[in-house]
């Protein structure tokens, strides 16, 4: 009953095909199919009160260069020491992907000349990074994929220009310059631009999850290089190019089917790949030529004598495993398993770890929330909530009711004090008052009744004033009994519990 | 008479203390023998301020019964450690008005001890070079010549300005800084006491870096028992510093022993090069008589990748200085060069080719080329591999031995210019000092005698890991078997 009060959404989306086979993702050219293979490097800013190595802050928005050590700006003799705290939150990171962690990661430097890069070489991990092997489970249109991740490393960022500021000068701003930032590499596993959104949502994911990087990329905090390269099915990766600094999950996707139709035409007009740098041009929608392989920078990559091996005990990386919060993945079957929910809604839920918290915070104010309570709980946050959140232009975390109310409205609905659309109706005063849902329904008279003697006296007048068509009713057209319940709903304003008239109009017709 | 200046650290110290002088007196003196010897270039900048004010708080110290470990000692620094408020050179172009706002741990450790500071200390540009003749603020003349011949020598090199300095003793002691052999090598020239201690004793904080792996401060004094006595306030744990030993500094001073009785000294077959000087041969042989009379044993040991060190060390340190010196391009500090119409890139180049000195360049592009793709593990990989095998070539030798005893260089000081245009000829000067950096040891020389042009000539010790205070010991035993007193004859 509970669930229908709501409409559920469905359980997977309209545009899935097949019969459950998810359909490969082809280009077609001149001379036949192609297939894409993609692999993406993130660049993920740490969450951390200080930089990588040294103890400036990485709030961001601050005056520019007023989180400037002397370790970030190089002065002459500064040292770096490596901040514990962004080492925990890679390892923590690299947990969550399931992969391999190492205990002794180096630290190398990487070399080159540059305004922003006070070192003038930026310190990374080439050959020994602190993460191995991993991997992590996309779902694109109902099918589950998994996409290897190579490694994870942490380096140093750079700082900005500013070329806007001064008609022949520009600026640096050295805030971000060593800030710790995580790379992480996938392998050449995606095959599409909807498995590349897929997995970069589902990385966001679980970085806010572990709360190890805020995922946000518009504020820079989390950017993709994308490496392109097209073949034909069964052959050897083609050459690949790299799309550098792309900072939005579509930019992403169009980038890659944008690259990859323009290596299609560059081949069947007979050309080839050149392994080289490109940019994603997001007005134009297009990928340009940056730099080839033959300019690339030798980066002159040593390790950094400044910097001892990192060398990680066990204590520590337990510690770091023991830190974690159930991550998506978990959540969403322990959601299906326990509480019932579908697959979609459980998935809807856990994709982000502020819904999925507001969504327990919920349940929290039920002493043993059932799968009952569970599925209404999860439809009315999926459907209600989120409508209104969109039309508000808000996000959960500054939703307008709180998840105790929201517990509150669906506990209404649960012991029959609030009809369906009695809660709707509730819930339009919440959003606007921020009133609490039983307060609301006291003072309005917004309440659902199920007093019997009171409904029964609304339907024997209503029988007594339609009699012809108890008549007919009773001499077998059944339809009209929707036109009964209606004229008691409407007599009483649409509070009367929904079953009990139900109830009575049957026992009452069929005296 | 004695004059104030020919104490050293700890006689100035305990003359304080006894107040048998005042720690002004001290600083004056000094200051007078540094503004009266301006010939050998030995300072970069004077700080007598500095000196005067940490004299002042001596005395006061004195009076209140606070004395510090180094109370009213004025020293010399060399001018590659920042200090807070003054000039910082690393006798460059590059950033030669760099005023730190910071102070260096070990100059902040001095100075919290009590110890001023007269001067900054002239040494090769970036540490680069072993005759002080790489210098933007010009070559520093050792106070030492042979006998007959006026020409100017070198002090060695990089610490020159603080060998000549204590050599001329115009200062009682310096801070020096060795990467391959630039605190031994000059003090073995000069006739002074020179200790590098274990890679990691010292925190290279707020030292400008040459090759991060190999650098390390220590002391240079007039004897083994001053270096003593400073290396006991330069040396401990920095967090600052992540390549710095988290270990206990012991008394080295309170600790120091000439009784070397059953110690072994090992004698390494392949510090016999060619073309070593015969004066040499025959100082080392006096220094191994002189072990065996202060009832150390002598052993004969092997280091058989020897003779790899000087490659792979001018290999290592040339790879990291280019990085290290990548920081100094005209953005945001020191020397800027923009001609007209240039881009970012025209100005790197035109503030790095103003500003460095030919050596420091010449380091720089070696160190560009043996980092390079397809050259990196020809050079640079290969030769950290020999840096292995040296550093195990001496835990095999430390198996039968408790110590070393070695050459400091091959030849007595040359002259000036002599060996400027030839840099293997020059590089070749490291050869028995850089074996120990290489390996991270503390090593020390020490002045045996003189050769027939009356040049002093030292020798080196070389322990094991962390065991600064055998060093000392056996210092301190040759020390007092050597009994070199010779002085420079003031000409300047």
């Amino acid at each position: 009953m509970l669930a229908l009060l709501w409409k559920s959404v469905p359980d997977l989306p309209a545009s899935r095909k097949n019969g459950g086979k998810m359909e490969k993702y082809i280009l077609e050219g001149a001379t036949g199919s192609w297939e894409i293979v993609v692999g993406l490097e993130v660049h993920a800013q740490v969450i951390s009160k200080s930089k990588l190595f040294s103890g400036a802050a990485t709030a961001f928005g601050a005056e520019p260069n007023s989180q400037v050590s002397l370790i970030d700006a190089a002065m002459p003799g500064m040292l770096p020491v490596v901040n514990r705290e962004c080492i925990r939150q890679a390892v923590r990171t690299g947990i969550a992907i399931g992969a391999v962690i190492n205990r002794v990661s180096k630290f190398d430097r990487k070399n080159y000349f540059y305004a922003d890069l006070p070192q003038g070489y930026q310190i990374s991990q080439l050959y020994h990074p602190i993460v191995g092997e991993g991997s992590l489970l996309i779902d694109v249109d109902g099918e589950e994929r998994e996409i290897g991740i190579e490694r994870i490393h942490v380096e140093q960022d750079a700082g900005k220009l500013m070329h806007d500021q001064h008609p022949t000068k520009s600026y640096i701003d050295l805030n971000r310059a060593g800030i710790a930032l995580m790379e992480i590499v996938s392998k050449p596993d995606i095959r599409s631009p909807a498995e590349a959104g897929a997995y970069l949502r589902k990385l966001r994911a679980i970085l806010r999850y572990v709360g190890s990087c805020d995922g946000n990329m518009e504020e820079g905090s989390m950017r993709a290089d994308v490496n392109v390269s097209v073949r034909k099915a069964g052959e050897p990766f083609g050459t690949r190019c790299e799309i550098k600094n792309v900072n939005s999950v579509r930019f992403v996707q169009a980038a890659i089917e944008y690259e990859a139709r323009r290596q299609i035409e560059v081949i069947e007009d007979g050309g080839k790949i050149i392994q080289e740098t490109r940019l994603f041009d997001h007005d134009k929608g297009e990928t340009r030529s940056l730099r080839s392989k033959e300019d690339a920078h030798d980066y002159r990559y040593f390790p950094d004598p400044d910097l001892l091996p990192l060398e990680l005990p066990e204590s520590f990386i337990d510690e770091c495993r023991e830190s974690l919060p159930e991550l998506p993945d978990a959540k969403r079957q322990r959601y299906i398993t326990h509480l019932n929910l579908t697959p979609y809604t459980a998935s809807v839920i856990t994709a982000d770890h502020e819904t999925a918290a507001w969504f327990e915070a919920m349940l929290e104010y039920f002493k043993e929330p059932d799968a009952k309570i569970a599925t209404a709980a999860a439809n009315w946050l999926t459907s209600e909530l989120f409508g209104a959140l969109k039309k508000l232009g808000r996000d959960i975390t500054d939703s307008p009711v709180s998840p105790k109310q929201g517990a509150e409205l669906i506990a209404l609905v649960a012991d029959g004090t609030l009809s369906g659309s009695l809660a709707k109706q509730v819930f339009e005063i919440m959003l606007e008052t921020g009133q609490n849902p039983a307060d609301i329904a006291e003072e309005r008279g917004l309440k659902q009744t199920s007093d019997t003697g009171a409904i029964e006296e609304v339907i024997n007048k209503i029988l007594a004033d339609n009699q012809d068509k108890v008549e007919q009713y009773r001499s077998g057209k059944d339809k009209l009994f929707g036109f009964f319940v209606g004229q008691t709903m409407r007599a009483m304003a649409g509070k009367a519990n929904p079953a009990v008239v139900n109830e009575l109009l049957k026992k009452l017709l069929a005296a | 008479m004695t004059r104030l200046t020919d104490l050293g650290v700890t006689d100035l110290r305990d003359g304080i203390a006894k107040g048998d002088f005042s720690a002004r007196e001290v600083a004056e003196n000094f200051i007078n023998a540094t503004n009266e010897a301006e010939k050998l270039n030995a300072f970069i900048t004077l700080t007598p301020d500095h000196a005067l004010k940490q004299a002042e708080e001596a005395d006061k110290a004195r009076a209140s019964g606070q004395l510090k470990a180094l109370s009213g000692v004025p020293l010399g620094i060399k001018d590659l450690f920042c200090t807070n408020g003054y000039r910082t050179t690393a006798a460059s172009k590059i950033i030669g008005n760099f005023v730190p706002p910071y102070e260096s741990t070990i100059t902040e450790k001095l100075f919290a001890a009590g110890a001023g500071m007269i001067g900054k200390l002239n040494l090769d540009q970036f540490a680069m070079g072993s005759s002080n003749e790489t210098s933007a603020f010009g070559n520093v003349i050792s106070p030492w010549r042979q006998k007959n011949d006026d020409a100017a020598l070198t002090p060695g090199g990089s610490s020159g300005g603080s060998a000549a300095a204590v050599a001329a003793k115009i200062i009682p002691a310096a801070t020096g800084t060795d990467t391959g052999g630039s605190i031994r090598q000059p003090a073995s020239f000069t006739g002074i006491t020179g200790l590098k201690p274990t890679y990691g004793r010292c925190s290279r904080f707020g030292v400008i870096a040459f090759a991060s792996s190999l650098d390390q401060a220590g002391p240079m004094a007039r004897s083994v028992k001053d270096c003593a006595a400073l290396l006991e306030v330069m040396a401990g744990f920095d967090p600052k510093d992540s390549t710095s030993a988290d270990v206990m500094v012991p008394n080295w001073e309170k600790l120091l022993s000439s009784d070397i009785r059953g110690k072994k000294i090992g004698i390494p077959k392949e510090y016999r090069v060619d073309g070593m000087a015969p004066e040499i041969e025959s100082l080392w042989q006096r220094g191994i008589q002189m072990m065996k009379e202060a009832g150390a044993e002598i052993v004969d040991v092997t280091l058989p990748h020897t003779r790899h060190a000087l490659a792979a060390y001018y290999i290592i340190a040339p790879a990291e200085a280019s990085s290290n010196l990548a920081r100094y391009d005209g953005v945001r500090y020191g020397e800027r060069q923009t001609p007209e119409g240039s881009n970012l890139a025209d100005m790197y180049s035109a503030t790095r080719a103003a500003g460095f000195g030919d050596e420091v360049k010449r380091r720089i592009m070696i160190g560009t080329y043996v980092l390079s793709a397809g050259f990196y593990d020809a050079y640079y990989i290969k030769a950290q591999k020999i840096r292995a095998l040296i550093a195990r070539d001496f835990e095999a030798a430390f198996d039968k031995c408790d110590l070393l005893l070695t050459p400091a260089t091959p030849t007595a000081a040359f002259a000036l210019g002599q060996k400027q245009d030839d840099p293997i000829a020059m590089y070749l000067n490291d050869v028995f000092t850089v074996p120990a950096s290489l390996a991270g040891l503390p090593a020390m020389t020490v002045p045996v005698g003189l050769n027939d042009q009356g040049l002093p000539l030292g020798l080196q010790l070389i322990g094991k890991p962390l065991d600064e205070q055998s060093v000392l010991n056996a210092g301190l035993a040759l020390e007092e078997r050597a009994g070199f007193t010779s002085q420079p004859e003031k000409w300047w």
